[in-house]
């Protein structure tokens, strides 16, 4: 038994900014001070405030050490976990109170509204040590399943439950395992984990991989047992190193314990789990294409139907499902359909884990019941947009999504509330945009990764994505007419109707949700040449303002074009002839005498 | 664009060796092309035409049928990298944080196009969509090192370590 423990987070945000050095200076200096059987070091999954990494937490006092350095290590061992007295200092400044009480970290705006069930062991629980996932309940939920529910029981608790698939389209889970649960024991089939998370800027199935692998592992086991399949496959992205070892760790340890493999908890239920390196193909995120990638040849998406439940992975019955919507799984055959189906909203249960980025303080992941409205994500749990700058938009579901502007930010998130307004859940990646974000650059950011990924199957995908990048860059180097506005709606309607897979019919909807939403923005770029927001260079026109310029020359020193001139204490000019757009001249410029639009 | 290599292919008698040993034990594995061209990557670095042929021979495969999956997925590359990779993250929330001038500021400071590697070998340069440390943006890796919250100011610290 330990008195305290000391637990690191080993997520790859924190791991990035160096958390493993820090977590063995603990040990190494727990050990100087001969605290080695009192007090042990945890290297956790994540815990969310990724802004704040490195991440501490030290139990039972449950103190929230943020940003820590190498040399605090001491400190906190000397004065924290020796003599009784957390190093307030040093603390996450919000868990601190104005009169130096420490405050629980499930008081802070972070944490508040936050409800964690995807992802309540991370942070919680050394994901290498099995032991402390079954002190969590863990596998109890496959045992009450093998034990004491049929296969139709679970599917039909999951169908109750109303839970939905999280990795995108929101199709009923239990719905998807029933239909491929026909002639048990007769056929061959497969269960398939979606651990291929392609959304740039979303991350959260490998944050529940790298916190919590176990959970992953035991749903796959239920849904086994739910459709009758003794085989599974995680399909895993290769970019995720930490995620696919501690995967790997988590399924030796699981059939060393007899929780995968033959008769497991001495029932006739055979299963085990074997892991398919994903080589980076955004497609692949896409049922059949994975399942082709799966088999070792070119990801490339085939017509459904037949649906995979019916011929999916090696031609035989398969389901699929994403890496979020397994980790809900246990805790609904725990706790029951009716305790899941209690939070959320009419037709989205349960919570959705979103990754907060861009311009917002409190960067990370956040789990909040469904129905949770963007305001509160963004302003309360979010902690607001940094350097006084105004909310502009949050973008949703990635390059299939769409930007939810400001004038609706008080919408509540859930599946049908999102696709109403033109974007969609998707995997729950949530960047937020300030006032310096050009709408239409945005647009093209998300198209040249959709033409980038496309697979080249299917010509509207192919083609059209291509098109209408192009019409998208005729805008932004300031050659676009408004009659190329009507020509982008009707190509990328065209698309979204005429694409094989999810890629290709979702592509056009960063276009489409930022015309809708941004029309203004785009109509500035044709009719009066100007970019808003000061992004797209061909439109950019830098000038100095004669009367904040001191005539300092610090900037036609600067200056690599030589287009900046003028004479010592007079104002200077910038002749844009010249002038290469490069910026260097802002950068120098003390007095803020230089602008661009 | 798949750029060829103009490298004349080098391998050693050891790498072969290595490689026809894992497609001897694998290649009846279900679904074998896809590890058998990420093993093949870890020990030569890359894919050139000769390795794509062990492969193809092995599996009992095409060539063109290697060669489709080799071009497809965005991790194979049929080219040589530099000793020291970088990769600079083009994913949504490092965009949005300015990485897009960060990897133009490093083809400007490496001489190179993204893609590409130094004439010396040892900085090759490519983006590279979310690494997930999406709390850092925006992010760059040198190899297994991670760089985060970059300003652009610190690049030639940066490279000078290498």
């Amino acid at each position: 038994m330990y008195r305290s423990h000391v637990m690191v987070c080993g997520g790859t945000g924190c791991t990035s900014s160096g958390s493993d050095k820090i977590a063995k200076a603990f040990e190494d200096e727990i050990k100087a001070t001969g605290l080695e059987n009192e007090v042990c070091v945890v290297r956790t999954g994540c815990f969310g405030l990724c802004a704040l990494g490195p991440i501490v937490v030290i139990y039972p006092e449950g103190s929230f050490y943020s940003m820590v350095k190498e040399e605090n290590v001491k400190e906190i061992v000397d004065e924290h976990l020796l003599k009784g007295r957390p190093v307030t200092r040093l603390l996450y400044d919000e868990t601190v109170g104005e009169d130096g009480t420490v405050k629980s970290l499930d008081e802070t705006a972070f944490y508040k509204k936050q409800r964690r069930i995807a992802l309540r062991n991370c942070g919680r629980i050394d994901p290498e040590n099995i032991e402390e996932y079954i002190a969590f309940d863990g596998y109890r939920a496959l045992g009450k399943v093998l034990t004491e529910m049929t296969p139709d029981d679970v599917i039909q608790t999951v169908l109750d439950s109303g839970l939905r698939g999280r990795g995108g389209a929101g199709f009923p889970t239990g719905r998807k395992w029933q239909l491929a649960s026909g002639n048990r024991g007769n056929v061959q089939k497969y269960v398939c984990c979606n651990a291929d998370e392609g959304d740039p800027g979303a991350f959260m199935d490998r944050s529940v991989l790298e916190g919590d692998p176990h959970v992953v592992i035991e749903a796959m086991a239920i849904a086994g047992y739910a459709i009758g399949a003794t085989q599974g496959y995680v399909y895993i992205r290769a970019e995720y190193p930490i995620a696919v070892h501690r995967l790997r760790v988590a399924i030796d340890q699981a059939r060393e314990y007899g929780l995968l493999g033959k008769n497991i908890f001495g029932t006739d239920f055979c299963f085990d789990l074997d892991i398919k390196l994903g080589a980076g193909a955004f497609v692949c995120g896409e049922e059949t294409a994975l399942m082709t990638s799966i088999e070792g040849k070119r990801g490339e998406p085939r017509p459904r139907p037949p649906f995979p439940a019916v011929k999916g992975l090696f031609g035989q019955p398969t389901i699929l499902n994403n890496v979020e919507t397994y980790a809900n799984v246990p805790q609904i055959i725990l706790n029951g359909a009716d305790w899941f189906a209690g939070m959320g909203t009419a037709r989205s249960k349960g919570t959705k884990v979103f990754a907060l980025g861009g311009k917002i303080k409190n960067t990370g992941l956040v789990e909040i019941p469904m129905g949770t409205t963007l305001r509160t994500i963004v302003e309360e749990i979010g902690g607001g947009i940094p350097n006084g700058k105004k909310f502009k938009a949050a973008q949703t579901g990635g390059p299939s999504g769409g930007c939810i502007p400001a004038s609706l930010i008080d919408t509540p998130i859930d599946y049908d509330n999102l696709i109403a307004i033109g974007s969609m859940m998707g995997s729950g990646g949530l960047i937020v945009m300030d006032e310096d974000t050009c709408m239409v650059d945005i647009a093209k950011f998300f198209l040249e990764f959709t033409v980038d990924e496309s697979c080249g199957k299917c010509t509207p995908c192919r083609v059209g994505t291509k098109r209408l990048l192009e019409l998208l860059n005729k805008i932004t180097d300031g050659n676009g007419t408004m009659e190329d506005l009507d020509k982008i709606g009707e190509l990328a309607e065209f698309i979204k109707a005429n694409s094989l897979c999810g890629l290709g019919q979702t592509a056009p909807n960063p276009v489409l949700s930022t015309l809708r939403y941004f029309r203004d923005e785009y109509v500035e770029h044709i009719v009066n040449k100007r970019c808003p927001a000061g992004v797209c260079k061909a439109l950019l026109n830098y000038q100095i303002d004669p009367v904040k310029c001191k005539g300092c020359t610090l900037c036609a020193r600067t200056c690599p074009a030589g287009a900046i001139r003028g004479t010592v204490r007079q104002p200077h000019s910038i002749d844009t002839a010249k002038c290469i757009k490069c910026g260097a001249c802002i950068e120098k410029c003390k007095f803020g005498a230089i602008h661009k639009g | 664009m798949r750029r060829f290599s103009t490298v004349p292919f080098s391998g050693t008698k050891e790498q072969e060796a290595e490689l026809s040993a894992w497609l001897d034990a694998h290649k009846a594995m279900p679904g074998a092309a896809m590890p058998a061209l990420q093993k093949a990557q870890e020990i030569y670095g890359y894919l050139p035409i000769e390795v794509q042929r062990m492969v193809a021979d092995a599996l009992d495969k095409p060539l063109a049928e290697i060669y489709g999956i080799s071009t497809f997925y965005s991790q194979f590359s049929l080219c040589p990298k530099g000793e020291y990779k970088i990769s600079v993250c083009l994913g949504t929330a490092c965009y949005v944080k300015g990485s897009g001038k960060i990897y133009e500021s490093l083809q400007e400071k490496l001489g190179i196009s993204g893609g590409e590697c130094t004439a010396d070998g040892k900085f090759s340069l490519d983006a590279c969509r979310c690494i997930g440390a999406c709390g850092l943006a925006p992010v760059m890796t040198i190899n297994d090192d991670v760089y985060g919250r970059l300003t652009g100011d610190e690049l030639d610290d940066i490279l000078a370590k290498y």
